[in-house]
């Protein structure tokens, strides 16, 4: 597997959820040991009451029938795109630059409507909502649009990685999120997964996921190569070929991802910091996870889970967590998971529990995994 | 020094639409007397395998098996690779949609997790991988319309990189009784059948179906 021929930077970000409308007030408050997570009573969205962290709570359904009009999943794409690009000097307009947007369900709200109502089927397709998006930044082309479960972050940070590094574009705008409808939440509580507390990844009681709502962006260039920016050195995604709902039992596909992003990156486990997991909080991934990072070679290397702070944004969530992490490696620091009290995985790794300075602090990896079996790595580093 | 990408092959393509089965541009099954789910059904029969699975998968996941299994029949010998040195690039226009109509309706009496899980579009990616033991790079991408020079692109960057020795790429998308499915085998060295992979070629294999 060949290097990247060019230092891919990452000259900006910006995370929206609950916790702030920057990466800096987000990062502020996860510093301070700040979750979202809230217990919610909804009956819009479930009969029972749940906890997630959510964006949207209390906000009015925008009126779609005023033309200009954007629902709330496009209008975080748009703030956070915007807020993001401010002050880089990249711009939309430049054909130079592409746009990529990284959803799971999008609009899907949308289908909610009562019944005997015409579904706006057409503004349901991802193609037509990132449309929207692209023109309202100011981007005159149809967006690419990544929907690979809940790796789709970083998959689409991969992919702009990569149509940079083929001399395709020189920038990248990497923009993802994913509300908590009835529908998202209805379909992983009849999976029994979502837990009634909080969720506690890694932890021996983990019983299931919280889910989460947030928009996040990053700005990738070949440009400031020379500068001081945080580099996405390499990736990889894999699939189980197992399961199209449960992860592998031995977690060597995802370690295989591990492997082949590590080597794209040059490095040895020994070179990496600390990983940012996906660590959702089911029995079965956690494990997976645990075992994977065991059999990459990262078993001393402090490992952690977002999941505590923000549950799983689903399409946002790779970015959200890249964010996080990246601006936690330039700090020196690693975060710890909360929720996680007492180890519950099979493998002994490091799970980082309390948030913790970091001796060195060069190399971080992102992992997830998905439905469909799929797996992603990812090496940010200086 | 410019490293020219070296010239990549589709060895082979398989196209279902309006009830027919094409295999590398031919027609080779048709059934015009059923509707989708009836025209799903005959066509794995016709195919005369066992996997059981097939009748748990959603229409999405049936048209994109079926089309990888006609794909690869005959002239894929999967056992000169490694499982993570093929993978699976897929896109198409409506995402999980059908499935999402069903599984939301689903939920006014009982939201079922069988239709759920199909409610999202790289499952049929994950069934695919699942039944030939495909374990390299897979990814789903949105377009409104079939781009045949993305997928020349991405597949052609990640085969020439040598992040895979070969990749099924292609479109599947189905939405209520619309549908089209078209897959390619892209290898680096050319078999019997083998046309350039380029974007000119995938749109004329594409569009066999005079659709």
């Amino acid at each position: 597997m060949s290097r990247p021929t060019k230092p891919i930077s990452v000259l900006s970000d910006n995370i929206i959820s609950p916790l702030g409308r920057t990466t800096d007030e987000n990062y502020r408050q996860l510093k301070a040991g700040v979750s979202a997570i809230r217990n919610h009573q909804d009956q819009a969205r479930s009969p029972q009451p749940f906890y997630a962290s959510l964006l949207s709570q209390g906000l009015p359904a925008p009126d779609l029938s005023s033309p200009g009009a954007y629902t709330l999943f496009e209008q975080l794409l748009i703030d956070s795109a915007a807020n993001a690009l401010e002050g880089t000097g990249v711009s939309l307009g430049d054909p130079r630059t592409v746009l990529i947007i990284s959803s799971t369900k999008g609009n899907i709200s949308l289908l909610e409507s009562d019944p005997g109502q015409p579904r706006p089927l057409e503004r349901i397709s991802l193609h037509s909502s990132g449309l929207r998006v692209a023109q309202c930044l100011g981007y005159n082309r149809a967006p690419l649009i990544v929907s690979n479960a809940c790796i789709s972050g970083l998959l689409a940070m991969l992919t702009g990685m990569r149509l940079i590094e083929s001399g395709s574009y020189d920038h990248a705008v990497v923009t993802g999120c994913d509300l908590i409808t009835k529908f998202i939440l209805s379909g992983f509580q009849s999976f029994q997964a979502v837990s009634a507390r909080p969720c506690r990844p890694f932890d021996l009681d983990r019983d299931g996921i919280t889910l989460g709502e947030a928009a996040a962006t990053v700005v990738l260039s070949a440009l400031g190569a020379k500068q001081d920016f945080i580099k996405i050195r390499g990736g990889s995604v894999t699939n189980d070929a197992n399961h199209i709902s449960g992860p592998s039992r031995t977690g060597e596909e995802l370690a295989m991802a591990i492997g082949h992003a590590l080597q794209q990156a040059g490095l040895s486990p020994s070179e990496i910091d600390f990983v940012s997991a996906h660590g959702t909080a089911t029995p079965y991934n956690d494990e997976m996870e645990a075992k994977a990072i065991s059999l990459a070679g990262l078993r001393e290397v402090p490992v952690n889970s977002l999941k505590g702070y923000y549950g799983h944004t689903l399409g946002a969530a790779g970015l959200v967590e890249s964010i996080i992490s990246l601006h936690s490696l330039q700090d020196s620091l690693v975060l710890p998971t909360p929720g996680y009290n007492q180890p519950g995985v099979s493998e002994p790794i490091h799970i980082s529990s309390n948030l913790q300075p970091l001796m060195r602090s060069r190399n971080f990896l992102k992992t997830a995994s998905g439905f469909g079996g799929c797996n992603a790595a990812l090496v940010f580093g200086r | 020094m410019i490293h020219l990408p070296d010239q990549l092959y589709i060895n082979a393509s398989s196209l279902i639409s309006q009830q027919v089965v094409y295999k590398d541009r031919r027609p080779v099954f048709s059934d015009q007397g059923s509707d989708l789910q009836g025209f799903l059904r005959s066509a794995y029969q016709g195919l005369q395998v066992n996997y059981p699975k097939f009748y748990k998968m959603d229409n999405l996941s049936k048209l994109g098996w079926l089309c990888a299994e006609w794909l690869l029949r005959d002239h894929f010998s999967g056992e000169v690779y490694r499982p993570q040195d093929v993978g699976v690039v897929l896109s198409n226009a409506n995402a999980s949609l059908d499935t999402d109509i069903r599984y939301f309706e689903s939920t006014r009496q009982f939201a079922s997790p069988a239709l759920f899980v199909y409610t999202l579009p790289n499952i049929v990616i994950g069934e695919i991988c699942i039944r030939h033991h495909f374990q390299g790079e897979n990814a789903f991408f949105i377009f409104e319309h079939f781009d045949a020079n993305f997928i020349e692109q991405y597949v052609g960057n990640l085969v020439n990189n040598n992040i895979l020795q070969a990749c099924i790429c292609g479109w599947v998308d189905c939405l209520g009784d619309g549908y089209k499915a078209a897959l390619f085998l892209v290898e680096k060295k050319p078999g019997p059948q083998a046309m350039e992979f380029t974007a000119e070629n995938i749109l004329t294999i594409y569009h066999s179906d005079n659709g």
